[in-house]
């Protein structure tokens, strides 16, 4: 259940007599309008996971290493020299 | 994508394998709660790369398959007998109900939309002023924000022609549900990432505490499936029982406070309907007396009646992990996609239905 | 097709000045008000010595082994980024006569319009025709105009039929296929689908997506002078995806079938769509788009060859026919792991969960 992507907030804007936060989200070269409402501090650039039309979380870009690192941390990652090839590579 | 493809990338993919391989000292058996976490598993070929030892099972977490089928025999009365605009999420539409499927009535004439967002559904709604709109609100609490703020939206607009048909089902008194059945042998649990966006970790302590089961709160790609299923085997071979975050990067302890504000405004928690497994106590959203004008429900003074469900089917069992869709009689025989006997076989995150397509059955 | 073209397209043909707006119950009931519809634009603009006979039938000379084939067009919405179902009408046909190793020679084009078309959405779709015919060398020379009450119809549904003579050196046969054959693909999957859902009501997005409908018959002809019968099978994967045609192929056969989805070729923003939607885009339509079973010699030539097309700038090899696995096709996952693909019991729905 709840399939949800993450995509980067291209613009925001305010609908329906300013009441509503809406925001334009990027995801991988597609946009589509999300609410901001639950979100009240995502702001452009920000990278949001989208459900259904609401954008419901902001993406930890700290957090989103830790999966790469886990193992290491663990003590398990002995030949894998370089770490950073897995990361999510800013673009 | 960012912050999706990276999560698929097959070597972290081996060595989260080759990691879980080494770590297991015998048979344990691990529940992922939610479907999109069995499509992941499935879709990707997880559970055949997994050591025999481990058993992933396939837990109720499919709203589509859980919606009782008199809420489907009402959308498909409300759509063909009552003339409105019943709109609904794709995945609903093949669900067959007591007599039809929803696809069924809109072949028949009935005006049903696919919409990617309820919130469309209170523009179709101001667009045809001298029409009634349905949305069928179906999901878990991921998705009752959502549905939630089309009727704060319609509300606050003044759109009168707009109510949601809900069906919402909640995870955690599931998973008790599922651990309080003295049949169900789980070790321990992946949770609903996506749930637990919405709504936090705090309900799953109390669980993990009094069960003594590991719950990993775990996301959807499948580095974060062999993370979460990893982190569940490290603390079962270590004698744990916590509760732990694999999906951080999304899920916050708190959850999504505006999120639940808004769900506590449109929704009052009640017992609910689970189509295989029964009335579970606290498990549902009911729309408030504050909003009665937008509850499909009252609005539309419809009773049907529950209809039985097919005797052979056995998916009670299979949703708590008691038995496998192949042990049934009927699987792949008279139960099918085409034809489904019950919950699990009715979408494809529905245990059955998974299990189906997995082994390439052939249709006749 | 880029809108320079399109607005060049519709300047080269302007619609003639005609006293009604819509198409009505009249315009198809064989009288006046036909002849009218007919003689202003269909016979005009499509004009060529056979068709001008205006016979009840066209009056053809065909040589040798023959190919036939039909195809109805019921796309919604009829005009989509990337084209209309005009071009997909023809290019259908074309399409399908090129998967039997066949030169496209001659169509037939048949409507069925809902009664409340506005005249100038038919006359786009009928210049659209045109030139899909000028692209792809064919004539349509014989064809059917109906128009149903309102409600009856969905504005408007194609059907076109075509025949050709089967290039000499063809061979094309399921019953051709070996173990050992490698499969290719010309091109990005699912762009056709993607394009349709781009502009569909309740589920639309914005993006650069346009359906990849164009006429194969050049490109696979030159590849079929080139290969002969090392290519022993052609297939385009329209409705139901890359997923469903291989699915009917290896159910037919004796043989297995191995894909790999790192190697399926797929524009960024195509996948994107299909993500947010929750569709595999396996199972999306594609209309410009064939899939060769060579053999195992020759296939990296082949698709050698076929990258230097502007058909097949994209082509992948995307998997080989196997002995293991008789009647099924077997997809490794992106983390390496194993699945059968199954038929879907439908067309394939946008989900949430």
């Amino acid at each position: 259940m709840c399939l949800a992507i993450p995509g980067k907030i291209k613009s925001i804007e305010m609908q329906y007599d300013g009441r509503v936060r809406m925001a334009k989200v990027l995801f991988g070269g597609i946009t589509k309008e999300a609410s901001l409402e639950m979100l009240p501090d995502a702001d452009i650039d920000d990278y949001v996971l989208v459900h259904v039309g609401v954008a419901i979380s902001k993406v930890d870009e700290e957090e989103a290493q830790k999966t790469f690192k886990y193992l290491e941390e663990i003590g398990e990652l002995g030949d894998l020299t370089d770490v950073d090839e897995y990361l999510p590579k800013s673009n | 994508m960012k912050y999706m493809s990276e999560y698929r990338d097959p070597r972290m993919a081996k060595k989260y394998l080759e990691e879980i391989k080494n770590t297991v000292s015998r048979p344990w058996s691990i529940m992922e709660v939610c479907g999109g976490q069995t499509h992941s598993l499935v879709k990707n070929g997880i559970i055949e790369m997994l050591p025999d030892t481990v058993t992933m099972i396939h837990g109720p977490g499919c709203p589509v398959c859980v919606t009782p089928l008199n809420l489907i025999d009402k959308a498909v009365y409300l759509a063909s007998e009552k003339g409105v605009i019943l709109c609904s999420f794709g995945d609903m539409l093949r669900v067959p109900g007591s007599q039809k499927s929803l696809l069924e009535a809109k072949a028949e004439g009935a005006d049903v939309r696919i919409l990617y967002s309820p919130l469309e559904a209170v523009k179709i709604a101001e667009d045809n002023p001298d029409k009634e709109v349905v949305f069928f609100a179906v999901g878990f609490e991921t998705t009752a924000p959502a549905n939630a703020l089309s009727v704060v939206h319609a509300h606050r607009r003044n759109v009168k022609n707009y109510s949601i048909l809900a069906s919402h089902v909640l995870v955690p008194p599931a998973i008790k549900a599922v651990i309080d059945d003295e049949e169900s042998k789980i070790d321990g649990f992946l949770a609903a990432g996506h749930v637990c966006t919405i709504m936090g970790n705090t309900e799953y302590h109390p669980i993990s505490a009094e069960y003594k089961v590991p719950i990993v709160v775990t996301g959807f790609e499948p580095l974060d499936v062999l993370q979460g299923i990893l982190m569940v085997i490290r603390q079962l071979e270590q004698s744990k029982s916590e509760v732990e975050n694999q999906y951080a990067r999304i899920v916050r302890e708190e959850g999504n406070p505006d999120a639940q504000k808004v769900i506590d405004e449109v929704f009052k928690v009640r017992n609910q309907m689970w189509r295989g497994i029964g009335e579970i106590p606290e498990s549902g959203y009911a729309v408030r007396e504050k909003y009665a004008d937008f509850d499909a429900t009252k609005k539309y003074n419809v009773t049907i009646e529950e209809a039985p469900e097919n005797p052979d089917c056995i998916s009670g069992q299979i949703m708590k992990g008691i038995k496998k869709p192949f042990e049934c009689s009927q699987f792949g025989k008279k139960c099918k996609p085409t034809n489904p006997l019950g919950a699990p076989m009715v979408s494809s995150e529905g245990a059955c239905a998974a299990y189906y397509h997995f082994s390439g059955m052939v249709e006749a | 097709m880029s809108e320079n073209k399109k607005l060049r397209m519709q300047l080269q043909c302007p619609m003639p000045k005609l006293d009604f707006d819509v198409i009505t119950l009249g315009h198809g009931s064989g009288g006046v008000l036909t002849n009218t519809l007919l003689d202003s634009g269909v016979f005009d603009l499509l004009s060529n010595d056979i068709l001008d006979e205006r016979h009840d039938g066209a009056f053809l000379e065909l040589e040798g082994m023959t190919a036939f084939s039909t195809d109805s067009f019921l796309v919604s919405p009829i005009f989509f980024p990337g084209g209309n179902i005009g071009e997909l009408a023809v290019n259908g046909t074309v399409n399908d006569l090129a998967m039997c190793g066949a030169t496209p020679k001659y169509l037939s084009l048949s409507f069925i319009i809902e009664e409340g078309l506005p005249v100038k959405e038919f006359w786009e779709i009928l210049v659209s025709i045109k030139f899909a015919c000028e692209k792809a060398g064919v004539k349509v020379v014989t064809g059917d105009t109906k128009v149903v009450e309102k409600g009856k119809g969905d504005k408007i549904f194609v059907n076109t039929s075509g025949v050709g003579p089967i290039h000499k050196k063809a061979n094309i046969s399921s019953k051709n296929i070996k173990v050992g054959d490698k499969i290719i693909i010309s091109g990005n999957i699912a762009s056709h689908g993607m394009a349709i859902m781009s502009v569909r009501e309740g589920l639309e997005f914005e993006s650069e997506i346009q359906s990849d409908t164009t006429n194969l018959n050049r490109t696979v002809l030159s590849l079929i002078e080139q290969f002969g019968s090392d290519i022993h099978l052609l297939t385009d994967p329209t409705r139901g995806g890359v997923a469903t045609v291989l699915t009917e192929i290896a159910q037919s056969s004796e043989v297995g079938i191995d894909i790999f989805q790192k190697d399926f070729p797929i524009d960024e923003q195509v996948a994107s769509a299909c993500e947010l939607l929750g569709l595999d885009p396996l199972y999306v339509a594609n209309e410009g788009l064939f899939i060769a079973f060579v053999s195992e010699s020759e296939a990296h030539s082949v698709l050698e060859t076929l990258q230097q097309d502007k058909n097949g700038q994209n082509a992948k090899i995307i998997g080989r026919v196997v002995t293991e696995h008789p009647k099924q096709v077997i997809i490794e996952s992106a983390i390496g792991g194993k699945r059968v693909i199954s038929m879907l019991p439908g067309e394939q729905l946008p989900r949430i969960c």
